[in-house]
């Protein structure tokens, strides 16, 4: 492992009922780096997203984030060490206005106690954070009292982003950031991921849109029924064979 | 302080203490309301009449805590009310402890019940979790008829005012009781309100909307959610207490699953997540409750056909046909209705100018 | 021994009538993923409509009872069935309203009933056989017993049959196995719904006749004194499997006679414990599929 790798996947692998999902993957991802992650439906991409969050539990293999072991931690104590993530079906607080779903994540940043004797404020750290947070991502300051049940849909995307930026994770994963966004909002996205990355963080992304993916990334890995095919930059990966004939092959 | 006016600001900061101030001045006036006072204000079935309904309400506001900003259906909050009731009740019959040193006791007794079944029950969610906590008021309400020698059984233990205060027993004293629960009431709203606006309430409903995501923010959900149904089971143990002074008889329907389902039916009524509509709904039911069987043998209603008659006299039965027909068309309850009233009105205003 | 015989057989009754609510409940929650609160309502009404129709007839013979039983049965059905077009249907899919519906309703019923037939128990005549015991092995086991014991396992082999051998019966297997499927396939999972509400109110409306027989009486509370056991029985055996319904209204029945009889009254608390240890450790029940 070098010294400057922040994520790190040892022969990480998963059965179910005897059925292989994730077969012995091994990756690590520097400092600052954006990893892509692609491949056909199936391969195991959400999967391992689960796995390296807590939602799923390994049967092999270990994940270390900055040389520490995650294998046996909760969901919980995950986010806490510093894996922060969206899901492919936008995963906010529907009934929460835009702000509140982001101060959830700026208290836990912030700390202090989660108590009844502790009231929420305008002026507070935790509220400061979520502003800056929220013009990060460029939510309009019109739409952050506006129940994040009713923003459209790519709003809700840059929501989520908020969210991570104010949890400040070491790793943020995004999962189908675009799925379901209207074209129109898709650069706009791009840019804010753009921004999420340039700032310094380390990010893993699976996306479907490969050549959006190919445009931001700096490495690209590619999932193949739960295996790791290939790892390597953009034009690289796309000009190795077994990639082409494996997953490029069935680009439709 | 600061936090204050972050809570109560706008309508609620001007409204909120006319209504309570209104309410004190009841006992010392001779208001009349015919048809839904039996008399005066001033007069102890009246002031019975209304104790008790505050009271509801007040158990309304701990079943809001629960399903309102919690998303917790449970089915046996009766429960904590019953140990109120039973608590109290028991204490001053079996020992010479003075009252306010056996609330103290009794609403302790309230917050480790709650605590210990809320740690288990919540291993669950969902429709299990209706059941667990269905179950463990049904344990308690077989405790109650089976030991009859300590709880009188079926027939209720009535009190024993040896250790009351004397400026709460009896008739005259009605007021006294009326101002309890008056008391009761606006503390309950209070501690409510308080819970919703502090860090704990807004990670609660953060977690009834989305429990996986909560988690995903590193923040483990379980211990707010107890921290909900130990207020609410301390809320309901308070109010259980006071209702049995106002009613000087512990009895088993205390502990009933009708009891829980009414109180859901009236928050749902009310408008789920809204505390007025909690609060007042429980206030308007208990009312019908107790004028309903008094106004059913009215000569009046007596002439009715009979299949008009029947129906109009059992007050379950108009409040079950009411809470039906407003899921069916009336989804956000009375309190949605209002809101909806008052922004359309608002939008007709803009409008005009 | 004689003492043993006894409780089982007693227990076996009361497992009798458990099932007859549960089993409907069972599939109807299943299917739909209803929590029907109303469905001890069916049986109320069923048990009332049987009840009036014998003081209708007069006597307490066979032929009577038999009469019953059916007009119980066909009331019990024809009340589920509005109650699922009128009341359940219009709010497709959206199981808490709907669970709130079957409140609203089981709470006004049961009013409803106070009203017109009273709070007090209406008791019934039966026939002379029923009220007579027979001796098995020393003991002396009441005749009901045999009664409710032969009905409900007529019923749950009739269900069983009806399921796996008819049309209806493989869309509503489907249903509770996989909904979403059974509309891809075109479907129309919404007749399903009507009849399954049908049946558990036919048998719950039949199962009120022979609760009637067995507690001697009607009263309007008749249904929602059982519906509580009925629910536990529910979630032991597993929600949506009529046989882990059957399975589990024995269990629990027997068991809550025998802590009864040998634990100083204490068959309901026994119950109840024995829910939270399988709801804590096995939460789908004894054999449930699927956690909703």
């Amino acid at each position: 492992m070098s010294d400057l790798s922040v994520l790190e996947l040892k022969g990480l692998g998963l059965s179910i009922g005897g059925a292989r999902i994730i077969n012995d993957v091994s990756f690590s991802v520097p400092q600052g780096q954006m990893l892509g992650l692609i491949g056909p439906n199936g391969a195991g991409k959400t999967t391992l997203f689960n796995l390296i969050s807590g939602l799923m539990m390994p049967t092999e293999g270990e994940i270390l984030l900055r040389g520490k072991s995650l294998s046996k931690q909760s969901i919980e104590a995950r986010s806490r060490a510093g894996i922060g993530r969206t899901f492919q079906t936008s995963s906010l607080f529907p009934g929460l206005s835009a702000f509140e779903n982001v101060r959830l994540a700026a208290q836990v940043k912030i700390g202090g106690e989660i108590s009844l004797f502790k009231f929420p404020t305008r002026k507070d750290e935790a509220s400061i954070l979520t502003k800056q947070c929220l013009d990060e991502v460029g939510l309009a300051q019109s739409q952050h009292e506006t129940l994040a049940g009713v923003l459209s849909h790519g709003d809700r995307r840059k929501l989520e982003i908020a969210m991570l930026l104010a949890m400040d994770p070491s790793v943020i994963l995004l999962d189908e950031p675009m799925a379901g966004v209207a074209s129109a909002d898709v650069p706009g996205l791009v840019e804010v991921i753009r921004g999420v990355h340039s700032s310094g963080r380390t990010v893993l992304m699976v996306e479907h849109h490969i050549e959006i993916v190919l445009g931001l990334v700096d490495k690209v890995a590619v999932l193949h029924h739960g295996e790791l095919l290939a790892l390597d930059e953009p034009s690289k990966v796309m000009a190795n064979e077994t990639v082409q004939s494996a997953y490029l092959g069935e680009k439709p | 302080m600061n936090f204050l006016s972050e809570i109560f600001k706008r309508r609620g900061l001007i409204v909120g203490p006319l209504l309570v101030a209104a309410m004190a001045v009841l006992p010392l006036i001779d208001f009349e309301l015919p048809g839904i006072f039996p008399g005066p204000s001033s007069n102890p079935g009246t002031l019975q009449i209304l104790a008790l309904a505050l009271l509801i309400g007040s158990l309304a506001l701990s079943y809001h805590l629960l399903l309102g900003v919690a998303g917790l259906l449970s089915f046996g909050h009766a429960l904590y009310f019953a140990i109120g009731t039973y608590g109290l009740a028991i204490l001053l019959r079996q020992t010479d402890i003075a009252l306010l040193p056996a609330m103290l006791i009794v609403g302790l007794v309230g917050l480790v019940v709650a605590a210990v079944l809320g740690r288990i029950s919540l291993q669950v969610s969902g429709i299990a979790f209706a059941m667990v906590t269905l179950a463990f008021a049904q344990a308690g309400s077989v405790l109650i008829r089976r030991n009859s020698e300590i709880t009188n059984g079926e027939e209720g233990l009535p009190i024993n005012t040896a250790n009351v205060p004397d400026y709460l027993v009896g008739v005259v004293n009605t007021k006294n009781l009326f101002w309890l629960a008056l008391v009761i009431a606006v503390i309950a709203f209070l501690l409510v309100t308080w819970f919703e606006k502090s860090r704990a309430g807004h990670v609660v409903a953060a977690t009834r909307e989305n429990e996986l995501r909560v988690r995903v923010l590193g923040i483990r959900p379980t211990r707010v959610k107890i921290l909900a149904v130990v207020s609410a089971g301390v809320i309901a143990t308070v109010a259980g207490m006071v209702y049995f002074v106002l009613q000087s008889t512990a009895s088993p329907a205390n502990i009933s699953a009708d009891l829980t389902l009414t109180l859901l039916v009236i928050v749902v009524l009310g408008g789920v997540g809204s505390r007025w509509g909690a609060l007042i709904g429980g206030v308007i039911y208990m009312i019908l409750d107790q004028r309903l069987t008094s106004l059913a043998r009215a000569p009046e209603l007596k002439e009715l056909p009979e299949f008009l008659y029947i129906p109009l006299s059992e007050p379950l039965f108009l409040l079950g046909s009411i809470f039906i027909l407003v899921v069916l068309f009336l989804p956000g309850g009375f309190a949605g209705l209002a809101k909806r009233f008052r922004t359309g009105k608002r939008a007709k205003l803009k409008e005009l100018a | 021994m004689s003492d043993v015989i006894l409780l089982l057989m007693t227990g076996l009754g009361l497992g009798a009538l458990y099932f007859l609510i549960a089993g409907g409940l069972s599939l109807i929650y299943g299917l739909m993923g209803v929590l029907n609160f109303a469905h001890g309502s069916f049986l109320t009404v069923g048990a009332i409509a049987g009840w009036e129709i014998s003081k209708l007839l007069g006597g307490d013979s066979w032929g009577v009872l038999l009469i019953s039983m059916v007009v119980g049965a066909l009331v019990g059905a024809v009340v589920a069935t509005a109650t699922e077009l009128l009341l359940i249907r219009p709010l497709y899919l959206r199981h808490i309203e709907q669970a709130l519906i079957t409140v609203g309703l089981s709470l006004a019923s049961v009013a409803l009933f106070e009203g017109i037939w009273g709070v007090d128990p209406n008791y019934v005549s039966r026939p002379p056989w029923l009220i007579e015991v027979t001796k098995i092995a020393g003991a002396l086991v009441p005749n009901d017993r045999f009664l409710l014991i032969g009905s409900a396992v007529l019923v749950l082999f009739g269900m069983l049959a009806f399921l796996r051998y008819t049309r209806f019966g493989l869309i509503i297997r489907a249903g509770v196995e996989n909904r979403a499927m059974v509309q891809a396939l075109g479907i129309d999972v919404r007749r399903a719904f009507t009849l399954v509400f049908a049946i558990g109110g036919a048998v719950a409306g039949f199962g009120g006749v022979l609760a009637s027989q067995y507690f001697g009486y009607v009263s309007p509370h008749l249904g929602g004194n059982l519906l509580i056991f009925a629910f536990i029985v529910t979630i032991i055996g597993g929600l949506g499997s009529l046989v882990g319904a059957a399975i589990a209204s024995v269990l629990v029945a027997v068991l809550q006679q025998f802590a009864n009889f040998y634990l100083g009254g204490t068959g309901d608390l026994v119950i109840v414990v024995l829910l939270i240890v399988v709801l804590l450790t096995r939460p789908t029940g004894l054999l449930g599929k699927r956690a909703h």
